[in-house]
């Protein structure tokens, strides 16, 4: 287990280091070579000094008319060396900038175009808050490491290896004294941080239990100030609060007390190697100069090794993050191995015949493998022949199902919550694929259709209406891009959405934000009844379209439905049966099944469950 | 707002002084180590002196050690002090959240509120975190470290002088350079995060409509504005670590010329050449630290007024002076009532115009109306959720307003029209209508809102454990909890906004008569869409457009009223149909 786990991070590792290879590859190179020349000027300072006072200081002491001119050459040359340091030292921060932006920006990039490929269950499977934490939270991480943190251990390890060199070849024992103490520091820092990783992660679950508190008591909190119940939500906050705390509190301190530690082992080495060398001084085996410059390289080698220390807490958080970043972008895409597509046709001499432009005449290009290609005409036509279905491998949720929809019919669908209504119309467009059974669109199977021109043939109108920022008008014209205006007034006209629109300040250009924070739920559900009008798919679904709306708005809602329904296939599913009441088809599902089948008359004469429901003896929800 | 701000330390105020005191110390320990280091090479090593290098060397370890101690103390108590101060403006925060009024409510959406809570706050938290220890530790950092330099040499410091200042203007520059083009990028990664939001709450739409292309199109665009503004900030920020080297090397360079020529004058020892060295580090990265913590507080200033908007929204109800504790009786008159949210552009757009009304106790009230026409306004001003902007709203013979606010929620009971279950079991939930109900009673309630039935079949019954919001109970069965943790309270007055909508009819009208024989003296209002579920009640009231419409039973209101007789016949045709068939 451990094992597997250290290989996925490798993995997460090489895969970073992929995107950076790519299309970096000079660029890294030039910000490795300046990161080291960086580094290695940091380190030169140190030897600067002990070459100043042991080559051209002690030299002029005592001089009566001291020279300064090879003075004056050796800090000039130095000061040399530092403005290229200097340099590298501006231009790795710069690369790096033009590198942790542009891997990011490529990542965020694929995340994005990814998901839009990914089948719905992957978005009805898991929160949307979940998601949205790997652009935000994830991708954050990421670029706090990819700018700062690799390129701090980078330098750093550069630092301490030039500075353990320099230790070797001025005395082994000495240096041997320092790795020691590096261990130390090593098990210390290891120590420490596990600590702060494991009340990080209890802080993070504490975080989590706060957070959906909250989010419940706001979401609430009418209903709280109804029943006096302010006290109790209080004591109860408290005490999340109250851990959150803790946990916070410890994590924090260890991540706080790492530096100190660190930084302080390091000058117990520093005394030791001082006693030990003043020994070997004593004993002659040390020159009093190797002695001074081995401890400024103790010194020098405390800090870049705190700094690694410090690093590796957001390395392990960042690289957490990446994983969820992969596994997004790894997750199996929509699966699509149709070949019929939608063409615009014309009749030629009673032919249907493929056109180029738009002629209002739609026909399914049907490819055979005899090489010949037939062409039908889109009438929108659907059938379920006996269609099993279930979200999960053994749950069947649907048992079964025939049915049949002619062209122009209105087929509605009723039933309790869970009876399966919703899934039957994520069927037909293939928002979920069936288990057993077939559905047929104009005769053909549809999974031999090309899932996009199959949904481009269904128009959809759902309870939850979707909006997006932009003006009234873009958002009906997400309906068919390239609408003109007159016909995006058309198609608002048409579902009765006009009206309302007219009145609002700035008409069609009104600025829609927040899902439409600003409209009612009727006038939301009108735009996106506008929005399949301009679609004008030869098949609808709509899906509880009107269930929010009280009579009086459903009534202007229903005739603009209608009017929209008008000489399509129309798939209803509704809450209140007054609406399905002129429907060619009544299906009255429970529990997958379909108990009872026919239109509004045939149903009532029944007596059975479509007249309980009807008359209201029988729960709908 | 820092004055009030630094105000919710409260208890924590212990640790957050001590944390700066430690700090102090320790910084003092950083100092003193280094002088210490240099005693060492100076006197111990170039005298081969054992004794004294171990004699100092004892010293460095007890320095070092103290110096260990001081930074795990200040380390401690800052974390537990920004971790406590965190904790007080959560509560703070959350508390008054408590105390604010539907108005308040209103103000804020839900998911601002739960940001506020959390995003703000940590911001805020580290930005107190770097106040009490680096904004404390650069400071000291840098005079300490500038005394010793004094103590060796005087005209050394001199280079201080000028490199100080230098640096500081240019990292000041650069912070408010960059500052701006940050809050650009913030505002983009705000745009992105919507484009995803709303890419993910509309998956279905986009899927359905086959506009991927679009999304990503509209995607990429966000993404690169982010992309060419991020680095547009971050390229000058890039700047910090040469321009810190650029002054640091110089200072070194020139400490050495003018140090070398100091030694050789024989006014300082070469020991104390590489102290110096070591104070500039010391000096210049305390400025460095001291531009960082600049920039944090920049960042969470936002975020800490965001905070204080919270704080300072001011309760828009307040409990009177002497307030009235009971209520006396459940009858409910309105004296020419006008409302009007605040929040309304247009003050004179009135969501309830002059309402005249007498209800008496006892008496079941239906409330009928299409959207927006106010009917849930109307029963809210009753339990003093919003307060009534003209005239004046009477329970029990007396003003609302001369009320104990929960005096009179506790005897007006209302089950919201958006009601809401909480995660928690069934009987978790009903207690919230009175704290210490027994199974009897609980029962006794669920039985009078035909709730009992189907909780008892439940494996679990009472101790059925709800999801959040109540999702794994169906739409009928949850209203008729919340009518059940309603009725639990005994209330004078029971306030139903449209609270039975999912409920089939005929357990809609068993919940009536229940209401009828078993609380007969409550004062009922019932606000509905069906005509059924008002049907008999004694007196109906028709809303339009903020105002009265009609006012009688059933049958006066079919002869007298347009709006009643047309949602009526609208929904009783299907109905009369089929008698007919």
């Amino acid at each position: 287990m451990e094992n597997k786990k250290k290989r996925t991070k490798w993995a997460t590792i090489k895969r970073l280091l992929g995107y950076v290879f790519t299309t970096y590859k000079l660029q890294l190179a030039i910000v490795l070579i300046s990161i080291i020349i960086s580094s290695l000027v940091g380190v030169a300072g140190i030897e600067f000094i002990k070459y100043l006072i042991d080559d051209f200081i002690t030299p002029l002491l005592g001089s009566q008319n001291p020279d300064y001119t090879a003075l004056f050459n050796v800090i000039m040359t130095m000061a040399l060396i530092y403005l290229v340091g200097v340099i590298a030292t501006y231009i790795y921060n710069r690369l790096m900038i033009n590198i942790s932006q542009g891997i990011l920006n490529k990542i965020r990039k694929q995340l994005f175009n990814h998901m839009q490929k990914l089948p719905i269950i992957y978005f009805d499977s898991r929160p949307h808050g979940e998601i949205m934490s790997i652009y935000t939270n994830d991708v954050d991480s990421l670029r706090e490491m990819l700018s700062q943190s690799i390129p701090q251990v980078f330098s750093a390890i550069v630092s301490m290896v030039t500075i353990l060199i320099s230790m070797f070849t001025t005395n082994i024992y000495l240096t041997l004294v320092v790795v020691a103490m590096m261990i130390i520091m090593i098990f210390v820092s290891k120590y420490l941080g596990g600590n702060s990783s494991r009340y990080f992660v209890k802080q993070q679950e504490d975080l989590g239990k706060m957070d959906g508190y909250i989010e419940e008591m706001m979401e609430g909190q009418k209903v709280v100030k109804v029943f006096n119940y302010e006290e109790q939500s209080k004591n109860k906050f408290d005490e999340l609060n109250e851990n959150l705390c803790d946990s916070n509190a410890k994590a924090n301190m260890y991540a706080n007390i790492l530096m100190p530690c660190i930084m302080n082992i390091g000058n117990l080495g520093y005394v030791l190697v001082a006693v030990i060398g003043g020994m070997l001084s004593v004993n002659g085996i040390l020159t009093i100069g190797s002695i001074a410059a081995f401890l400024q390289f103790v010194k020098a080698f405390t800090n870049p090794l705190g700094q690694v220390s410090q690093q590796m807490n957001f390395i392990v958080m960042a690289l957490a993050g990446a994983e969820r970043i992969f596994d997004l972008i790894d997750e199996e895409v929509e699966i699509d191995e149709g070949y019929v597509t939608l063409v615009n046709a014309k009749m030629e001499n009673g032919k249907i015949v493929e056109s180029k432009e738009r002629t209002g005449i739609w026909a399914w290009k049907h490819p055979h493998q005899d090489g010949r290609i037939t062409y039908t005409r889109l009438r929108g036509q659907v059938e379920f022949e006996n269609v099993q279905f279930g979200y999960e491998e053994n749950k069947r949720i649907l048992h079964d199902i025939t049915l049949s929809a002619k062209e122009g019919q209105k087929v509605s669908f009723v039933g309790a919550t869970g009876a399966g209504k919703t899934t039957i119309t994520n069927l037909i467009n293939r928002f979920y694929d069936i288990q057993e059974g077939k559905i047929r669109y104009d005769r053909i199977n549809i999974r031999k259709i090309k899932k996009d021109d199959l949904r481009r043939s269904l128009g959809m109108v759902l309870q939850d209406t979707s909006l997006f920022t932009g003006t009234i008008k873009d958002n009906i014209r997400y309906g068919k891009l390239d609408a003109t205006d007159e016909e995006v007034y058309e198609a608002a006209k048409l579902s009765n959405a006009d009206k309302f629109i007219k009145n609002l300040p700035q008409g069609y250009d009104t600025m829609i934000t927040g899902n439409g924070e600003g409209l009612s739920q009727g006038q939301r559900q009108l735009l996106s009844i506008a929005r399949a009008a301009l679609n004008n798919p030869p098949v609808l679904i709509l899906d509880e379209a009107t269930s929010s709306i009280d009579t009086r708005t459903e009534k202007i809602v229903q005739e603009g439905m209608d009017k929209l329904m008008k000489g399509r296939t129309v798939f209803v599913i509704a809450h209140r049966l007054s609406t399905i009441r002129n429907s060619d088809l009544i299906m009255v599902l429970d529990h997958g099944r379909i108990i009872e089948r026919g239109n509004h008359n045939e149903l009532i004469a029944k007596k059975g469950t479509y007249y309980g429901l009807y008359t209201g003896a029988i729960e709908i929800d | 707002m820092i004055k009030k701000l630094a105000s919710y330390v409260k208890e924590y105020k212990k640790q957050a002084i001590l944390t700066p005191i430690f700090v102090v110390l320790e910084v003092i320990m950083e100092v003193i180590i280094p002088l210490l280091m240099a005693r060492i090479i100076d006197v111990g090593i170039q005298n081969s002196d054992i004794d004294y290098i171990l004699k100092m060397g004892i010293l460095l370890i007890i320095s070092a050690i103290m110096s260990l101690i001081f930074g795990m103390l200040s380390g401690r108590f800052a974390a537990i002090a920004s971790a406590g101060y965190a904790k007080n403006l959560r509560k703070e925060m959350f508390h008054k959240v408590q105390d604010y009024a539907f108005e308040n409510i209103d103000k804020f959406s839900t998911s601002s509120l739960v940001t506020r809570m959390t995003t703000d706050v940590t911001n805020v938290q580290m930005a107190f975190q770097m106040i009490i220890r680096i904004l404390v530790r650069g400071p000291i950092m840098m005079i300490f470290a500038l005394l010793m330099v004094l103590s060796i040499s005087g005209k050394l410091s001199l280079i201080f002088l000028v490199a100080i200042p230098f640096l500081g203007v240019i990292l000041f520059l650069i912070a408010t350079k960059a500052h701006p083009i940050f809050e650009k990028v913030f505002k983009k990664y705000d745009k992105l995060n919507r484009v995803v939001q709303e890419n993910l709450n509309a998956i279905r739409v986009v899927k359905a409509y086959v506009r991927e292309d679009t999304e990503e199109a509209k995607f990429k665009e966000v993404n690169d504005e982010v992309y060419k503004n991020f680095i547009k900030a971050q390229k000058i920020v890039a700047f910090n670590s040469p321009v810190m080297q650029l002054t640091i090397y110089t200072c070194i360079l020139l400490i050495s010329w003018f140090g070398s020529k100091l030694i050789v004058g024989g006014s300082m020892q070469t020991g104390q050449l590489s102290s110096i060295i070591t104070y500039a580090w010391q000096i210049l990265s305390s400025l460095m630290m001291l531009s960082m913590v600049f920039v944090m507080i920049i960042i969470s200033q936002s975020s800490a007024e965001r905070i204080m908007e919270v704080i300072e929204e001011e309760p828009s109800l307040k409990n009177p002076e002497n307030p009235v504790k009971e209520v006396k009786n459940g009858s409910i008159t309105f004296k020419n009532v006008s409302f009007c949210y605040s929040d309304e552009e247009d003050k004179n757009k009135f969501a309830l115009k002059n309402i005249d009304l007498e209800i008496k106790e006892g008496e079941t009230i239906g409330i009928i109306g299409g959207t927006g026409s106010s009917k849930s306004t109307l029963v809210q001003l009753i339990p003093r959720l919003y307060d009534a902007t003209k005239g004046e709203i009477q329970v029990g013979g007396v003003n609302v307003k001369d009320y104990d606010i929960h005096a009179l929620r506790d005897s007006v009971a209302m089950v919201l029209q958006k009601n809401v279950l909480f995660s928690g079991t069934i009987a978790e939930n009903l207690r919230w209508g009175k704290k210490n109900a027994d199974l009897e009673e609980l029962e006794n309630a669920c039985k009078l809102a035909q709730a009992d039935g189907f909780i008892q079949e439940f494996p679990s019954k009472y101790e059925t454990v709800l999801d959040q919001g109540g999702t794994n109970v169906s739409g009928g069965q949850k209203q008729r909890i919340c009518i059940a943790r309603a009725i639990l309270k005994k209330p004078k007055i029971l306030i139903l906004d449209d609270s039975t909508s999912a409920v089939d009819t005929k357990t809609d009208s068993l919940i009536r008569k229940a209401f009828r024989e078993e609380i007969p003296n409550t004062t009922k209002i019932i606000i509905a869409q069906r005509v059924t579920s008002i049907e008999d009640a004694d007196r109906i009231i028709v809303l339009n457009d903020g105002e009265i419409d009609g006012i009688g039973t059933s049958e006066e209101l079919l002869k007298t009223n347009e709006i009643y007789k047309e949602v009526y016949e609208s929904q009783k045709k299907g109905d009369d149909e089929e008698d007919g068939e």
